[in-house]
């Protein structure tokens, strides 16, 4: 560092020394040979006023650039920042083309270059730069009561979720979640997305949790409660969900009155819902989702979803899912960071059907959450479902929920969850969890 | 007929224009949009995706954001990840090859201003919200306003050669009122320079640079870390021994901490547009800078800061 810096001064005085020595050699006033009548005079005295300035003004620049890497020299040797916050690395270069015969007189200016001429771009780090952007986010779950029907430990690191997300050509962008687990470690999603498709389509092919509704496809840190809805663990499969490797294509139906768009997915046919023998036992998904401003503040979002899948209940068996949702949300912009409102509902009809039957269970919930502060979330739920296959029992429940942000890296949340069972039984639970997310983790889908 | 000639002329000029191909353009923010239209005129449709009045780090990913980059021929963006929270699901969203980022119609405008905040060192969220790249409110200084522009120019010129001398003669049009608007605002600002102040965030470091303030202090402990009681006492204590009589805050933040700082130190709260659209008076990019300097201006005068 010392060596750099005497390097930097040696360079400055070089270039003093240079300057008023060819200054001392043509002084002006003295007129060039060829140069006879007035006018021819005074043009070459215009032209060389013209040249000084600008002399002046590359060396202006220059010397202040060096002057920005004393400084930033300095800096990194004391180890504080330069003092005006600027990039020092990124000194000002100086735009006026080189000259060979320097011959400014005047004073070097020794303020920060004008305006204009500050390289701006950032270098990106070497060798990082094509790194995927990768999060981890944990999930830590507790809960204290009883609940002898769907037990759950008293402490739990329940899940931590690795991503790893980046463009991977101009074409194509992939995203991949893996989810650390107690049970070990699952491809939670990993999907290549092509969003350059012609026709407003756009293709994923991977792991995917299925669009089938609406929370079926967020990840468990994304959800507004410690858990899933009652109609999800029961009928969707919960917390791993209808999620499995295969194709999705969604198209844009363009027209004047709303966002509309059509999803069409077909997978691999293995999940905690569907359950295939054969490999064309596939799964089929399909979702048209509708969205529409109502006001800058307030929209409303309404979605039909269906899914049908082999089974492994009896010989042939299969099963069809059906689910309606809407969302409405409310969010002021002027105050879009104190004050949300979300009201949702999904719908959810299972259909099993097989050689005895086709019985049909319906699951529900109904949901609010209201941010009152910057970093408080209020929210509740009500959750209704009938089982599969034995519609006849009915588990309903509640849960009332209370969210801190203190930023947006981590959330800590209680909840308070009561849950009647078909078997007669009641447990009243509460639930408490902290998420964090370290690194960068890519903004969510609306 | 003389008349009559001119008129029909007039209207043929008119109809050209009119009728040359317009090209969509979204931006992210007001500003943007403001200056598109600026160097675009009548040969572009821009429109903004967050309002002038919203922060602009927090914005919804809404579908119909979705809509409207689906069709648009370039995405100007702020950068210096501004938009980090919300622009790139709607951009993958948008089934648009032509805004992708690298694409021919992606124009990320941050890359040819002064930026100023470039964090150094090792950085971590400890620090708050610190954008790695340096603070993204950059456009509050009219020489980034006209490098902006600049490139917009280039990049409209690239996607639409046919318009290139109207882009370019807009482009001088443009420059020149604004040089003549920033001789009238260093007039208005040149006595008052180095006054100090507060800021809620640190939106202004371009704008204080340019215009000769001084930021001592942010209502924000840390950026984007909401007020806490030890660091607001604080503030309060260095305001009142420096004798800072203005608190600049944006329009989208809660005004309880500032009111409360300014009853006890005897400043003014004064809620100044960020953003083309942050207020009515705000309607254009020179506009921006007239109603800000003026409220400025006048609250200075007001409370005698120094």
């Amino acid at each position: 560092m010392p060596r750099s810096r005497t390097f930097l001064f040696a360079c400055l005085a070089v270039t003093f020394l240079s300057a008023s020595a060819s200054a001392a050699r043509q002084t002006p006033g003295t007129p060039p040979p060829d140069s006879q009548s007035p006018e021819a005079l005074r043009a070459e005295i215009a032209r060389l006023q013209q040249q000084l300035e600008s002399l002046a003004r590359t060396y202006d620049e220059r010397l202040a650039a060096l002057e920005g890497r004393i400084a930033a020299l300095g800096a990194a040797q004391t180890g504080s920042p330069p003092p005006d916050g600027t990039a020092a690395a990124n000194p000002p270069q100086a735009q006026a083309p080189e000259t060979s015969t320097p011959q400014s007189q005047a004073p070097p200016a020794l303020q920060p270059p004008p305006d204009g001429t500050v390289a701006t771009g950032t270098p990106p780090p070497s060798g990082k730069v094509f790194n995927p952007d990768i999060a981890v986010i944990g999930n830590m779950l507790g809960a204290v009561g009883t609940n002898e029907i769907e037990p759950s430990p008293g402490l739990d690191l329940d899940e931590a979720e690795a991503s790893f997300q980046a463009i991977i050509d101009p074409y194509a962008r992939g995203d991949f979640f893996f989810s650390f687990g107690p049970e070990g470690v699952d491809v939670e999603e990993g999907f290549i997305t092509f969003n350059t498709l012609p026709a407003g389509l756009l293709l994923k092919a991977g792991k995917l949790r299925a669009a089938f509704g609406k929370v079926n496809a967020m990840h468990t840190h994304a959800l507004p409660w410690a858990d899933r809805p009652l109609v999800t663990r029961t009928l969707v499969g919960g917390d791993e969900g209808l999620s499995d490797a295969g194709l999705s294509v969604s198209k844009l139906i363009l027209n004047p009155v709303m966002f509309l768009e059509a999803t069409g997915e077909v997978f691999r046919g293995h999940s905690d819902v569907f359950n295939g023998t054969t490999r064309s036992d596939l799964t089929y998904v399909g979702r048209l989702r509708g969205y529409r401003d109502l006001t800058e503040g307030t929209n409303l979002d309404l979605g039909a979803s269906i899914a049908w899948g082999s089974t492994e209940v009896a010989p042939d068996s299969t099963k069809r899912l059906i689910g309606v949702d809407a969302t409405f949300r409310y969010r002021p912009l002027r105050r879009a960071i104190y004050q949300r409102m979300i009201a949702r509902s999904e719908l959810i009809w299972s259909q099993d059907r097989f050689a005895g039957g086709s019985p049909t269970a319906f699951g529900m919930y109904a949901s609010g959450e209201y941010q009152f502060a910057r970093r408080w979330f209020a929210g509740g739920r009500f959750d209704y479902s009938e089982r599969p296959l034995f519609p006849s029992l009915s588990d309903k429940g509640g849960a009332a929920i209370l969210t801190y942000w203190p930023s947006e890296f981590s959330q800590i949340r209680g909840q308070y969850r009561r849950t009647r069972y078909a078997e007669g039984t009641t447990a009243n639970e509460l639930l408490f969890q902290f998420l964090f997310s370290i690194g960068a983790h890519g903004a969510h889908v609306f | 007929m003389i008349r009559f000639l001119s008129v029909f002329m007039l209207l043929m000029v008119a109809g050209a224009t009119n009728a040359a191909a317009a090209v969509d353009v979204v931006a992210t923010t007001q500003d943007l949009a403001a200056l598109v239209q600026e160097v675009g005129g009548d040969r572009v449709k821009v429109e903004a995706l967050a309002r002038g009045y919203q922060d602009p780090h927090f914005v919804e990913p809404k579908p119909s954001f979705i809509l409207r980059l689906h069709g648009a021929d370039m995405l100007v963006a702020v950068g210096r990840e501004l938009e980090i929270g919300w622009l790139p699901p709607l951009v993958t969203q948008s089934r648009n090859p032509k805004i992708q980022p690298g694409a021919p119609g992606y124009l990320d405008a941050s890359l040819t201003v002064r930026i100023l905040d470039i964090p150094t060192g090792q950085i971590t969220r400890a620090m708050g919200d610190v954008h790695p790249q340096g603070n993204p409110h950059y456009w509050l200084d009219p020489q980034n306003g006209r490098k902006i522009a600049q490139a917009i120019r280039q990049k409209l010129s690239e996607l639409d050669p046919g318009g290139a001398s109207t882009y370019a003669q807009r482009y001088a049009d443009f420059d020149r009122r604004l040089g003549e608007a920033e001789k009238r605002w260093d007039a208005m600002m040149g006595p008052y320079k180095g006054v100090k102040v507060v800021t809620y965030h640190r939106s202004w470091p371009n704008f204080a640079e340019r215009f000769g303030l001084d930021v001592v202090g942010y209502v924000e402990p840390k950026p984007g870390i909401p007020p806490s009681p030890a660091h607001t006492l604080d503030l309060m204590q260095a305001m009142k021994q420096q004798g800072i009589k203005i608190i600049i805050v944006e329009p989208y933040f809660d005004l309880k901490t500032p009111n409360a700082i300014a009853r006890d130190t005897g400043a003014k709260v004064l809620v100044l547009s960020p953003s083309v659209g942050g207020s009515k008076e705000a309607s254009d990019y020179i506009a921006l800078f007239d109603y800000d300097i003026t409220q400025l201006v006048a609250a200075i005068q007001q409370t005698g800061a120094r």
